[in-house]
């Protein structure tokens, strides 16, 4: 029925310098329902969105919206725009400002004012924390509240607002389970009262949770829409990627090799703790073992890891590698005793973004090589050359800026850097968020082929599902300690809950 | 729900103090610096400080400087920077005294000329930063040089005002009572302050009400603390910038006219060097380059506190001209540094040196 | 051909080359004497190369050199050096204090020139420390020496502006006898070349846009950005050195006051314009070079057609409004936008060509 949809796209297009980022694609929400856009990157999911809220403008293409009981068409041209007409966005990274109050934060921009009522202000936004159970004061400067906190005081935001549509844009990537749970019950809230919700997530758990339908894009082109109770997750999954999932089936017959039972460890830490890292920690991996931190959001596995990298300043520790005692105070040290750190923060720490890819995939290995060594064009560009081959890389060509690239393929040349270095020993944080479902079956092979091979890996996935598909020994943290250890036949998601929780296995 | 300790001091009857935010306590320590400065300053050279007149002379002398930093604080906090406001001051200098004695002009019309200058500046300045998206350094630079440029295109030489309305209002002078010193031949004589103390306080005044209370000021604050941010929270960045730059233009038109006001000649060598004190007051005024951070009034005592200086160093005996700036290189030095690691602890929590009201809130996981 | 063209309007150099250009072309429309040669003798009775195209190049030396280290600062720092003129004052000051003190020979020169540079590396360290390790904004922390340099540099002066002359001294600044070329130029094409073998031969322009692109990618690197920022302002105190020697050499005398006044400006102007974005990451030495070139040249032109001095600055505000918004990112795409509309109509109209 006509008065049931709130927003309906049709035929959107919209290129950029050298990409076809949108291709006729149709969109349709319908008042009160979670509908989930589902895409792997590249997809467009992102693009469309900020052409429905006016960040770029469309090429071709309508918009209508549900106003007044009746469908017209608009022209949103800014997201000031997009927000007068009841389209409210709450993104992944965090789009407040830092340096502004909670309640600023939850204000500004809005209406029509122009003198800032200070007291009525603090009051709203004091009314709306307690209704929505976020831990924040109302005159708390915002960047001292923690990740998830500010995510939660932009969904209040977008609440205050009696917004008709609101699209959450990956808001569950930094929550842990209890504060996704409470974002859900708000999204449940809202449904009720006939807001309609674009969820966008990598989370398939997360979807088939709480959605009702989910449209799939995939490289600009608009696959289907379907209703959550007629799409098995086989098929959609299939959807997204284009191909069949032998792939995904397959990787449950491979296990995980067994390691070299009468060798030194590979590396091995006693006591080690850095600042970020205070609580000292005992570690040791073997040759060709793949073992797992796994734990809640925040419970100190990056940390952990970086201190085995010494990406953050050690406090303390002895480290043992192949038997010889060694001295790793930083990057530089690890880099050198073959040790290789996947970012869990790729845009931070990982990708050099106006650089191109052939000199980002080149990067680690030409430090190890030393200032005075840089490597003749030729060098780099066979390097580069092998390894957009290797890991099959999309791009449109070596030179290209890496900050073009989808976040898939910035994360294989990633990747790429750090098996270019040829490393014993290879730490890998997260490498798959973010990241459609195709490459990350690819990087769970690569995982286990490496290990065969003979190098170490340390695999750290906030899908307990991958790690158990990969991993042969994990190691449970929660609250920055390790609580415990599981190995083979003991890691089931059951035992890894209880772990986690304290309770006895 | 309730944090524990806000259960306790709830039943003590105490309100949890909020921890003082960054723009607040920068602000702090500059005017306890100024007031500390200026009271050592009585104490051991006595003499000069001890008279009310060389203290209003600060605000005397340097009345044009405090609304040109006030321009530049809001400019600042966005984000930008600005460099052209002396050039501008000097153009608009110049500019009045020709169009008052060449072209027979009233003072309404130099007023309006002033303003209508610092507009055109502010204007063009606005255009190409917010909405052509170029470096705000280059566009204020060239700006400098073009009104530079002008100044001495308008006159070589440098032009005195002689005209009559013009010069009783650069002469009017308000008495404050109660305050005077003993003159050399013992009358009493009150302290004065000139026309345009009044018109920088109450410069001053306002950009503080707008940076405070109005959603323009608050805008100001979005976009220099994210501007991206900003933008998705539906400000308009490029329009907000667009009317800093306007505003700050404006003042430096005010500015100027108050320059005129203070030594009523046009003079292609006059406020040289403007915007790099204007730039100081504000660093030392509390005011954070990288924008979201700033105050008015801090920025008024950093531009007392570095003058205060060069008053020092004089009462001090160090005559030589090379004193005052190494001086004050030394006092920006010093403030640069108390900043950053201010800022720096507060940041990365070596937060057990600080007083509870000086520790931001804590970061991390909330407890529930 | 057209693949050689596309590079060439892709590059970080177009817009600086077409710049130069144009003012070559409007110079030779305006006068086609312009740029001419002429063989003269110069006040020593050394036969030199003289004409508008030499007093460009030699002019600009100065500005150019100091535009090498500004760069390196500018990539890795992500801000600028306003100082860099007040320490040229600085070691001018050192280099003439040397030379006041001893007989003027060829050793006691270069000795002068090292006691500059390390005085000007120690002061560039300074900056340095600041920025890297206290992590000030570079413009900030370079406030500093902006507002004390000059003040120190007439401090070591004994508060005076004393004089140097020596025929060596002006072969320096002037000309080598045998040498029709000012040596400020060959020092220029030295310094170049000197640059262009370290950033060949070595990681330091890879590292330094690491640095500036993304300091936690290149600590995750192993690379360490404080050392680098160092480098940089290490760089920059030996280009401020040199600009100061060889400017004292020319005029024969160190004033604090008129030094290289406002050369910092152009300094930053020459980056700018060279196609570096201020705001730091990748980078071309050869952009800024040209850029110092670009000022020197307007500057010169605008000597030629008879405009006093003082008004100079506005004229040359404009054309570096003009550059600069022709370089500004929103009136590139809309370049882009309505040269694809010209472009887009033609395979419409070849498809109803066909249709019918």
């Amino acid at each position: 029925m006509q008065n049931d949809i709130v927003l309906s796209m049709r035929n959107i297009s919209k290129s950029f310098p050298g990409v076809r980022a949108l291709q006729n694609v149709d969109f349709t929400l319908r008042k009160g329902e979670i509908h989930a856009l589902m895409g792997e990157n590249g997809a467009g999911k992102s693009t469309l969105i900020k052409v429905l809220t006016g960040v770029y403008p469309k090429d071709s293409g309508q918009v209508f919206l549900n106003i007044d009981n009746c469908l017209k068409e608009i022209n949103v041209k800014s997201p000031y725009e997009a927000q007068n007409l009841g389209i409210s966005t709450v993104y992944q990274e965090i789009t407040l400002c830092p340096n502004l109050t909670v309640a600023e934060n939850m204000f500004i921009g809005r209406g029509n004012y122009q003198i800032v009522n200070w007291s009525t202000m603090k009051k709203r936004a004091a009314e709306i924390l307690e209704k929505l159970n976020i831990p924040a004061r109302a005159t708390q400067q915002l960047d001292t509240c923690s990740i998830a906190v500010q995510q939660m005081v932009a969904i209040a935001r977008a609440v205050d607002m009696d917004c008709k549509v609101l699209i959450l844009d990956e808001p569950t990537s930094s929550l842990d389970e209890q504060e996704v749970e409470k974002l859900f019950s708000l999204m449940r809230d809202l449904k009720s009262r006939g807001v309609g919700i674009i969820f966008i997530t990598h989370f398939l758990e997360q979807v088939y949770e709480i959605c009702d339908r989910i449209t799939v894009l995939r490289n600009g082109e608009l696959v289907g829409e379907y209703e959550i109770k007629d799409l098995p997750r086989v098929q959609l999954i299939s959807k997204m990627m284009g191909k069949d999932l032998e792939d995904v089936s397959a990787l449950h017959k491979h296990k995980p090799m067994g390691e070299e039972a009468n060798e030194p460890p590979v590396y091995e830490a006693a006591g080690l703790s850095s600042i970020e890292c205070s609580n000292a920690f005992d570690f040791q991996i073997k040759r060709g073992e793949v073992n797992g931190f796994t734990g809640l959001l925040g419970s100190g596995r990056s940390e952990s890891v970086r201190a085995i990298f010494a990406a953050d300043r050690i406090t303390g520790g002895k480290i043992r590698m192949n038997g010889k005692d060694v001295k790793i105070k930083k990057p530089m040290d690890a880099m050198r005793h073959g040790i290789g750190y996947l970012p869990e923060d790729r845009k931070r720490d990982g990708i050099v973004e106006d650089l191109s890819v052939r000199e980002n995939i080149i990067l680690a290995l030409q430090v190890m090589k030393g200032f005075f060594r840089p490597f003749s064009r030729a060098e780099a560009e066979a390097f580069a050359d092998e390894y957009i081959k290797l890991l099959g890389i999309k791009t449109a060509s070596m030179d290209t800026p890496i900050g073009s690239l989808s976040g898939g393929n910035q994360q294989k040349a990633i990747l790429a850097r750090w098996l270019l270095t040829n490393p014993q020993y290879l730490i890998l944080d997260e490498p798959t968020r973010g990241i459609d479902v195709g490459t990350k079956v690819e990087i769970q092979k690569l995982v286990l082929k490496l290990a065969e091979e003979g190098v170490s890996i340390t695999f750290i996935s906030s899908e307990i599902e991958e790690m158990l598909r990969t991993c042969s020994r994990l190691i449970v943290m929660r609250d920055r300690k390790i609580v415990g250890e599981l190995k083979g036949e003991e890691m089931t998601q059951d035992n890894i809950m209880h772990t986690i929780a304290g309770e006895a296995v | 729900m309730k944090k524990g300790k806000d259960l306790l001091t709830e039943k003590l009857g105490k309100k949890p103090r909020e921890p003082i935010s960054n723009t607040n306590l920068l602000m702090t320590i500059t005017i306890c610096t100024f007031i500390g400065m200026y009271m050592i300053a009585m104490f051991v050279w006595g003499g000069g400080f001890l008279n009310p007149q060389q203290f209003l002379d600060l605000f005397n002398n340097n009345a044009f400087l405090i609304i040109i930093a006030c321009g530049l604080t809001m400019i600042m906090i966005s984000g930008g920077i600005d460099i052209s406001g002396g050039g501008v001051t000097a153009l608009v200098t110049m500019a009045c005294v020709v169009y008052l004695e060449d072209h027979g002009g009233t003072v309404a019309g130099s007023i309006l000329l002033a303003l209508g200058i610092g507009l055109f500046f502010g204007l063009l300045h606005g255009i190409l930063v917010a909405y052509l998206e170029i470096q705000p350094f280059i566009v204020t630079l060239a700006g400098m040089f073009f009104a530079r440029g002008m100044v001495t295109i308008v006159s070589i030489a440098p032009r005195t005002a002689s005209h009559e309305a013009f010069l009783s209002l650069k002469q009017m002078r308000i008495t404050i009572p109660g305050l005077g010193y003993y003159g050399k031949t013992g009358i009493f004589i009150p302290a004065q302050i000139e026309l345009g103390v009044v018109i920088a306080l109450i410069v001053v005044i306002a950009v503080a009400i707008i940076l405070k209370w109005t959603r323009f000021g608050r805008n100001l604050y979005a976009v220099g603390g994210n501007s991206h941010s900003a933008l998705t929270l539906g400000i308009n960045v490029k329009r907000t910038k667009f009317y800093a730059y306007l505003f700050a233009g404006i003042l430096s038109g005010i500015g100027g006219y108050v320059y005129l006001l203070h030594t009523g000649a046009g003079d292609a060598a006059n406020a040289t060097q403007a915007e790099m004190q204007a730039i100081a007051s504000n660093i030392i005024g509390g005011t954070l380059l990288t924008g979201g951070v700033g105050n008015v009034i801090g920025t008024l005592f950093g531009t007392l506190s570095l003058k205060t200086i060069t008053n020092i160093v004089i009462a001090s005996g160090l005559t030589k001209p090379y004193y005052q700036s190494i001086t004050t290189g030394l006092m920006l030095c010093f403030f640069i540094l108390l900043q950053s690691v201010i800022l720096a602890v507060r940041e990365k929590g070596a937060i057990e040196l600080l007083p509870e009201w000086l520790r931001p809130g804590k970061k991390g996981k909330e407890q529930s | 051909m057209g693949s050689l063209f596309k590079k060439l309007t892709r590059s970080q150099l177009a817009i600086p080359l077409f710049a130069l250009f144009l003012l070559v072309v409007f110079n030779l429309i305006r006068d086609p004497e312009f740029f001419s040669i002429a063989i003269a003798t110069n006040n020593d009775g050394n036969t030199v190369l003289s004409g508008n195209l030499i007093s460009i190049l030699n002019g600009a030396s100065a500005v150019a050199i100091l535009s090498i280290g500004m760069t390196l600062i500018t990539s890795s720092c992500k801000g600028q050096d306003i100082s860099v003129a007040a320490m040229a004052a600085i070691a001018g000051s050192v280099f003439v204090s040397v030379l006041r003190s001893n007989e003027i020979t060829i050793p006691v020169i270069l000795l002068a020139f090292f006691f500059g540079c390390v005085v000007s590396v120690l002061f560039s360290l300074f900056n340095g420390v600041l920025v890297a390790v206290f992590k000030i904004q570079p413009m900030i922390a370079t406030l500093i020496l902006f507002s004390a340099g000059r003040s120190i540099a007439y401090w070591i002066n004994g508060g005076a502006t004393p004089t140097v002359s020596s025929p060596l001294l002006t072969s320096i600044g002037g000309f080598i006898p045998g040498i029709p070329i000012p040596t400020p130029i060959i020092i220029m094409v030295v310094f170049l070349i000197l640059i262009t073998l370290v950033l060949r031969f070595t990681n330091l322009g890879l590292y330094t846009q690491v640095v500036g692109i993304s300091e936690r990618t290149a600590h995750m690197n192993g690379i360490s950005p404080v050392r680098i920022k160092l480098i940089a302002f290490i760089i920059s105190g030996v280009c401020v050195a040199t600009a100061g020697c060889i400017t004292v050499c020319r005029i024969g005398l160190i004033n604090h006051e008129t030094l290289l006044l406002d050369a910092e400006m152009d300094v930053i102007l020459s980056v700018a314009i060279g196609g570096n974005a201020l705001s730091g990451g990748r980078f071309n030495i050869y952009g800024s070079v040209i850029g110092a070139y670009i000022i020197q040249a307007l500057t010169v032109t605008l000597y030629a057609m008879k405009v006093p001095s003082a008004a100079v600055k506005a004229y040359k505000a404009i054309v570096i409004i003009v550059i600069v918004v022709f370089s500004s990112p929103v009136v590139k795409d809309f370049v882009f936008r309505t040269y694809k509309k010209l472009f887009k109509k033609q395979p419409e109209k070849e498809v109803q060509a066909k249709a019918a």
